[in-house]
């Protein structure tokens, strides 16, 4: 396989946690050593996951106005659709070690971090794109026909009526792609050298000490259930029809 | 009376068969209410033999209530959407207060029209206020000015503006959300207001009580309105004039209800009006109208009804009291007068409905 250069360098036994301290943890080799990750969390897993959260914000915003200008597209003219659908089903099928492998060759991208936002983005657009159609498309038909009869224009239906009465199918998109996103990003670190996937191969590659990879693989987890988190709290703060419910 | 029962044969080419009225330029201020003219209304669908509305001409003075009544297939609704643009017309003319509806942008149009549909269709990310000022916001008004009108329509509907305006609609009961749709309709003060089986959700009980407020807000904003409604008691009730229209978009009658259940233009009318129609025609006057009976003293007893009941109902409560003569009290519960089977049912006859 066609690893990336290691940020650490190869391991060094007895060094297995390839910062330069080391302590009887990590000599004995426990499953977790809490001494490495506190002198390890400003080098190496601060930064990588500050990498990471780039990353996934990076791609999914450009996945994000990539789906909606389709959906937007597509919610006018029904064809488009179809194909938008059968493209983005196919990219988010392809086994994701492989689409960063396939892309890598490609001219312009390379060993990069833009070849690991063009594989990212391709996994959110299936996702974003059907949630916000279906979120335009569910709007009641009677509140459309209100709309237009009260003289509104049809892009003032789409922004004063359409777009915030999709907003918790659009939002629910937004969670599932980037909680999506966040978890194949460390894949990314095959292809470019940030995020916390870097630490988790650092991790693989000596096979022995575990403590990195379930250090980083716990981040990246927790920064999946705080981004999850922050999106329930937008949603809510969006949407406060939402829970008015008959007192 | 018209009847247009034949399509009124069109001359010439589709130009207009009265002169030019006044001509007004953009977006002109109306007033409070405006005529209402069809004036050989056409609709045909693009790929249908047969044209949804072939020949349609009514007039609706200023401030009448002109209900659209018809077995579906009639076109009713249909035309009623073509009076805003809605649907485009195929044929013939609108006159909104003289002036061409085909003359002004849909858009423009529509916020001088009110909207009221069956569904309702308030916005559910919207409170009640914010429903309400859909209009005047499109029209760009002041924020001083439409915090003031709001306020003023929720009242007029008979809502708490204080408790309901901040409401969502999904907080609000079915009766509560027709109320806002009403006023919603009225917010820019509207020359027209088109409704489409407005109370058709609503139960029999709230349905009753939501005419009669309408009835009430009518004689106070007195609008042009054109009202839809497949209920032929609704039309008589509502109605100043009803549009009876049949199958195939023809207007079989169009008159004062009282004329068209007293002189039914055709059979179609006759049986679509029911056999009742005699009956029906004592509900449209009250008590208040007739030459009661001296009181001679008698005391207000069971039987009695005030003298705001209808005569309909006068002659249900002496049948039920078995041919006993019913006390007809006012506000105050003082006797006014007697009325008597024969009295009431005099009254049947007088019409003279048409033999058959």
């Amino acid at each position: 396989m066609n690893f990336p250069p290691l940020a650490a360098g190869g391991p060094v036994i007895p060094n297995f946690g390839g910062g330069s301290a080391s302590f009887a943890c990590e000599r004995a080799n426990h499953l977790f050593c809490w001494n490495w990750v506190s002198s390890n969390w400003s080098p190496i897993l601060w930064p990588a996951l500050r990498q990471h959260v780039v990353l996934t914000v990076i791609a999914v915003a450009i996945g994000f106005a990539i789906s909606t200008g389709l959906a937007l597209l597509a919610h006018r003219r029904h064809w488009v659709e179809r194909p938008v659908i059968a493209v983005t089903a196919i990219l988010y099928t392809i086994p994701s070690l492989a689409m960063f492998e396939l892309l890598e060759p490609l001219p312009g991208l390379g060993l990069s971090r833009a070849t690991a936002e063009v594989a990212l983005v391709s996994y959110t657009l299936l996702i974003l794109f059907r949630n916000t159609l279906t979120g335009l498309r569910e709007v009641p038909d009677e509140v459309r026909d209100a709309a237009a009869g009260m003289g509104m224009s049809p892009r003032q239906i789409l922004v004063r009526v359409e777009l915030p009465l999709a907003l918790p199918a659009i939002i629910a998109g937004l969670r599932i792609a980037t909680v999506t996103v966040v978890a194949l990003a460390t894949i990314a670190a095959l292809v470019c050298d940030e995020g916390l996937g870097v630490p988790i191969l650092t991790a693989i590659s000596n096979d022995v000490f575990k403590t990195e990879l379930i250090a980083a693989g716990v981040l990246a987890v927790a920064l999946a259930l705080f981004a999850d988190g922050l999106l329930v709290i937008v949603q809510r703060l969006l949407t406060p029809w939402m829970r008015a419910r008959a007192a | 009376m018209h009847s247009a029962g034949q399509p009124t044969p069109q001359t010439g080419d589709s130009s207009l068969p009265r002169p030019h009225t006044a001509q007004s330029e953009g977006p002109s201020a109306f007033p409070q209410a405006a005529e209402l003219e069809l004036i050989h209304v056409e609709k045909r669908y693009p790929g249908q033999r047969q044209p949804a509305i072939p020949d349609l001409s009514l007039t609706v003075p200023a401030g009448e209530v002109c209900v659209l009544v018809g077995p579906s297939g009639s076109g009713k609704t249909t035309a009623m959407r073509l009076i805003n643009r809605m649907i485009p017309l195929s044929g013939g003319d609108i006159r909104l207060g003289g002036e061409s509806i085909l003359k002004r942008e849909p858009t423009e149009l529509r916020k001088q029209i009110g909207y009221v549909i069956q569904q309702i269709g308030l916005f559910p990310h919207q409170t009640v206020s914010e429903n309400i000022a859909t209009v005047p916001r499109l029209l760009g008004w002041h924020s001083s000015r439409i915090e003031g009108r709001t306020r003023e329509l929720l009242e007029l509907t008979g809502l708490d503006a204080g408790e309901i305006g901040a409401r969502y609609p999904a907080q609000l009961s079915g009766g509560q959300r027709q109320r806002v749709g009403v006023a919603r309709a009225l917010a820019a003060d509207p020359p027209l207001m088109l409704m489409d089986e407005p109370f058709g959700a609503i139960d029999p009980i709230n349905r009753v009580r939501l005419q009669d407020e309408f009835l009430r807000l009518q004689a106070q904003v007195r609008k042009t309105v054109v009202f839809v409604t497949h209920d032929i008691d609704e039309a008589i009730k509502m109605g100043d004039r009803i549009a009876i229209l049949r199958e195939g978009g023809h207007l079989a009658q169009y008159d004062r209800p009282e004329e068209i259940l007293t002189n039914p233009a055709d059979e179609f009318v006759a049986q679509f009006v029911g056999a009742d129609r005699a009956l029906k025609r004592l509900g449209l006057s009250t008590l208040a109208e007739l030459e009661l009976l001296a009181p001679n003293g008698r005391q207000p007893d069971e039987n009695r009804l005030p003298v705001t009941a209808t005569i309909r109902d006068a002659l249900s409560a002496v049948l039920s009291a078995g041919g006993a003569p019913l006390t007809v009290v006012d506000g105050d519960g003082a006797v006014v007068g007697l009325a008597t089977l024969e009295l009431l049912g005099g009254l049947l006859k007088a019409g003279e409905p048409p033999e058959r």
